[in-house]
């Protein structure tokens, strides 16, 4: 039988320690009896024959490790011995640690889980109150804190990390945690005394009772995560009787008040919005965007952050459409400023064509998606939105008056010719748009970039830096 | 007018900013103040550090700035129309109140926001200042929200996003008819541009840690919104569908639903309705599907548009689609095993894990921690088999809550 005898502060860190030689030396859980008495750690010998140190390397997953761990902070009598019980399981392969089904690990884990919870409380809940200062140019503060489990030791550090410009100490009814001149240290409580009240603290239970909404009382949300056992450490907690007995009166107080008449001179107050243009009036190039922001001939300009509008010089002798902004696009508001656009920037460059001479622009001005997680799928516009969306298009092509289209896809096909369908066929082909201008038609360059097979996807690319090379030629640019 | 006490101001802006649903404090950069030069900590999960009777949690000073507005928005207890108390707090006065509280481990942080005072710019660079002093006087480390205004200055928010862990813009109402109805000097137009901002400025931002994850250094915890539900008559569809797409658009950490709320002083154009708080759990719940359950935002509210009350989603859903289930806990994948009521994500992943080793039993899902009331119906596996339970005509009646007769009087 070994008998081990855990020193009060350093705890878990003595446990492991004879843990590991205990398990090297292959002691069976049921012949090691754990107790924790001294105070400091320097009492560490117990008084059980020394066992030579371990042999064999010990095997067992961190993850497991940090759990049992965690576990030793539990108050429980038995602790030492299920966390070694699960050690020696775990080391001899008799278990393995994940299996909720076994009642050594299931044991475990109940107890980590406690402890885990009895940590984030006390991270939560303990209140500095500010004390005089211990060491020169550091505030220092003090706190009473009553965990249920044994995790002063494990908690601090959080504290540590957090408050390190000033100097703090946390009492418990057995250790103190204290943080002098950026360093922890922990001892025996001694005075049992809460730090008094300081002057912060009635600002802070101004702010419990305002924040507090009494049309939305809901006590059992609040003691569930904020259990009474804790309250007598809080500052704030006495107010909350008070809070919740008032808190009918003062929602019905609010429901029967009548709506009151705004005060006078709100009117001069009251912020105006600047019109956007009206696409009635006078529209310009320019000053398409806001009428175009504002357009909801179909649905899609409510759900995309905003309308892309043509971009290019007014005189451009060339006007490419594309078939509607994609996710970039819709963020920037500018056309071709997306994946898309950076190959067709680069089939441009490659035709000898630049881009600012150019006008570009898209058969639909909204982006149409379908969000999926965190991400938008592009979808195709239907008949019925190119057809809303024409109306621009055809007020760009008026306006521009370019000698040549390009319709990159079978969208902008439709858009400009009035004929949907494959483009496989029609590419590099000249067809007339409505207004009578000829229409060459090309890939969408997104679909480029849809080729997997890369001897593919470089002719079709090929193709369509000609398409691009034989629009310049036609328009003589 | 008489001088208000620091106790005054605190009182009033913090009764003005308790509309404010969002809370968080978790992710973001993690820093922390062992060099013993500064003050905080942040990074990891956020801490609540006191409840409210109303079930809320206390986790960040969550104050307004001043509640003066020239903004008229029906819904909401600052607008310029409102009889109630006006103040404002100075820089140096919020900066003070957040380290004291900080210091005395009452809260993670601060989470600013404020009504329109002069211009919009005008208020969002004053927001700004309180968060650089924070962080360049102070040294302030721990965890900074700010609510930004969607009519500031492009200059303006991205300064916000250096200095800030999160930076939240209101979406406030479900549909851009309601908005233009209930608040029209807000355009949605520019709230759906300031957030495609800070989209892009996070992704420009993004820098590759030592693990290989790329963090953005602005605004580290990300971007979230809050809608007012119950305000106007969108569906719970409606508001889904909305919440998914500024998922999708706009890469949004989370979307809050606030439950409007009876205020002091209502506004003659919106009657103090009182929605039920169980719709904005509802939608708390629909939303967590969409995000971790592989829900579409479609697929969740019946044909009529709105939740179920008296049951949950997952549950609700599972019921109209008897054909899916019993599901083989033993065989189904991971997809079908989220649609089990009563199955969290973990403890679909326990089950995952489990499987590779031996076959499931009734007896582990309790074991593993899985609602067994809820999922007992949905599946069949060894020591359990639903038998007619599946196609149980009353088997909706076993989970909602009891029939309450009408009062008469």
């Amino acid at each position: 039988m070994h008998h081990v005898r855990l020193p009060r502060i350093g705890t878990i860190a003595a446990w492991r320690s004879h843990a590991r030689t205990l398990l090297g030396n292959g002691a069976a859980p049921e012949e090691v009896l754990w107790s924790v008495g001294e105070a400091s750690a320097d009492l560490f010998a117990d008084d059980a024959p020394a066992l030579p140190a371990p042999g064999a390397t010990i095997r067992v997953p961190r993850s497991a490790v940090e759990a049992i761990e965690t576990a030793l902070c539990h108050r429980d009598g038995e602790r030492f011995s299920h966390g070694y019980a699960a050690l020696v399981g775990l080391h001899r392969r008799r278990l393995r640690w994940g299996d909720r089904s076994d009642s050594t690990i299931g044991r475990l884990l109940k107890l980590e889980k406690a402890v885990r919870r009895d940590i984030h409380k006390m991270h939560a809940f303990v209140r500095f109150r500010e004390v005089g200062p211990v060491s020169p140019g550091r505030r220092a503060f003090a706190a009473w804190f009553e965990p249920d489990h044994h995790v002063v030791e494990t908690a601090a550090p959080f504290f540590a990390r957090r408050f390190g410009d000033m100097d703090w100490v946390i009492a418990t009814p057995d250790l103190t945690a204290k943080f002098e001149g950026g360093n922890l240290s922990f001892e025996e409580t001694r005075d049992r005394t809460p730090p008094p009240p300081d002057a912060s603290e009635e600002l802070w239970r101004t702010y419990f009772s305002s924040i507090f909404n009494p049309a939305r009382l809901m006590v059992s949300a609040m003691t569930s995560e904020m259990p009474k056992k804790y309250w007598k450490n809080l500052p704030e907690a006495d107010l909350i009787p008070g809070l919740i007995r008032a808190a009918p009166e003062r929602a019905r107080r609010m429901q029967e008040a009548m709506p009151s008449a705004p005060p006078s001179h709100v009117e001069r107050m009251r912020f105006v919005r600047p019109a956007a243009e009206s696409p009635d009036g006078d529209l310009s190039l320019q000053g398409m965007k806001p009428a175009l922001d504002a357009c909801r001939r179909c649905p899609l300009g409510q759900c995309a952050t905003q309308a892309v509008a043509g971009e290019g010089p007014q005189d451009a002798r060339l006007m490419i459409v594309g078939e509607q902004p994609g996710d970039t696009e819709d963020l920037a508001g500018r056309p071709f400023v997306g994946p898309a656009g950076k190959v067709l920037d680069q089939a441009m460059t490659d035709a000898g064509l630049d881009r600012d001479a150019v006008y570009l622009t898209n058969a639909v001005k909204h982006f149409k998606f379908e969000p999926r997680g965190k991400r938008r799928l592009h979808r195709r516009p239907d008949t019925g939105e190119v057809t809303a969306c024409r109306w621009w298009l055809d007020f760009e092509v008026a306006t521009v008056a370019p000698k040549l289209l390009v319709a990159m896809g079978s969208t902008a096909a439709l858009a400009l010719t009035g004929q949907g369908g494959s483009i496989e066929k029609r590419r590099g082909t000249i067809e007339h748009a409505n207004s009578g201008q000829p229409v060459l038609l090309t890939w969408h360059p997104a679909y480029l970039l849809r080729i997997r097979e890369p001897s593919v996807a470089a002719e079709a690319r090929q193709r369509f830096v000609d398409d691009l090379a034989r629009a310049k030629a036609i328009v003589g640019a | 007018m008489v001088k208000r006490t620091l106790n005054e101001k605190l009182a009033i802006l913090a009764d003005a900013a308790k509309y404010d649903a969002s809370c968080a404090s978790s992710g973001g950069k993690r820093r922390d103040s062992k060099d013993g030069k500064g003050l905080g900590s942040s990074g990891g999960s956020g801490i609540c550090h006191a409840y409210a009777p109303d079930g809320r949690c206390i986790s960040l000073l969550k104050i307004l700035m001043t509640n003066f507005c020239i903004y008229d928005c029906a819904y909401c207890v600052n607008r310029v129309s409102s009889r109630i108390e006006r103040a404002r707090l100075s820089v140096d006065e919020i900066v003070h109140l957040t380290v004291e509280f900080y210091r005395r481990n009452y809260i993670e942080g601060l989470f600013l926001s404020s009504g329109i005072i002069r211009s919009p710019d005008d208020t969002m660079a004053d927001m700004v200042r309180v968060v650089r002093t924070l962080r360049e006087r102070e040294n302030f480390r721990g965890y900074v929200h700010l609510k930004t205004i969607p009519d500031a200055a492009p200059e303006l928010v991205e300064e916000a996003g250096k200095w800030a862990d999160r930076l939240s813009i209101n979406v406030e109402l479900p549909t851009e008819q309601a908005l233009g109805t209930l608040a029209p000097e807000k355009s949605a137009l520019t709230i759906r541009r300031a957030m495609a901002d800070v989209r892009a400025l996070r992704e420009a931002a993004r820098e590759k840690t030592f693990r290989g994850r790329r963090a953005s250094t602005f605004a580290p915890a990300g971007q979230s919104t809050q809608m007012i539900v119950g305000a106007d008559q969108a569906t719970d569809a409606e508001i889904l569908s909305t919440s998914s797409r500024l998922y999708a658009s706009y890469k949004m950490g989370r979307v809050y639903y606030s439950a409007f709320s009876p205020i002091p002083d209502s506004s003659r154009s919106l009657p103090l309705i009182r929605p039920p708080l169980m719709r904005e759990h509802r939608l708390y719940q629909a939303d967590w599907l969409m995000r971790f359950y592989e829900f579409d935002s479609g697929e969740i509210a019946p044909a009529s548009g709105m939740l179920d009350l008296d049951i949950d989603p997952k549950l609700a859903w599972a019921l109209t689609h008897r054909e899916m289930f019993p599901v083989d806990v033993n065989r189904a994948s991971r997809e079908l095993l989220l649609r089990v009521p009563g199955f969290g994500t973990r403890s679909v992943q326990r089950i995952l894990e489990a499987r590779r080793h031996r076959s499931i039993r009734y007896e582990d899902l309790v074991r593993i921690g899985c609602v067994m009331r809820h999922a007992r119906p949905f599946i069949s596996l060894p020591g359990w088999s639903p038998g007619h339970l599946p196609d149980d005509e009353n088997l909706r009646a076993r989970f909602a809550p009891p029939p309450v007769q009408q009062s008469l009087f």
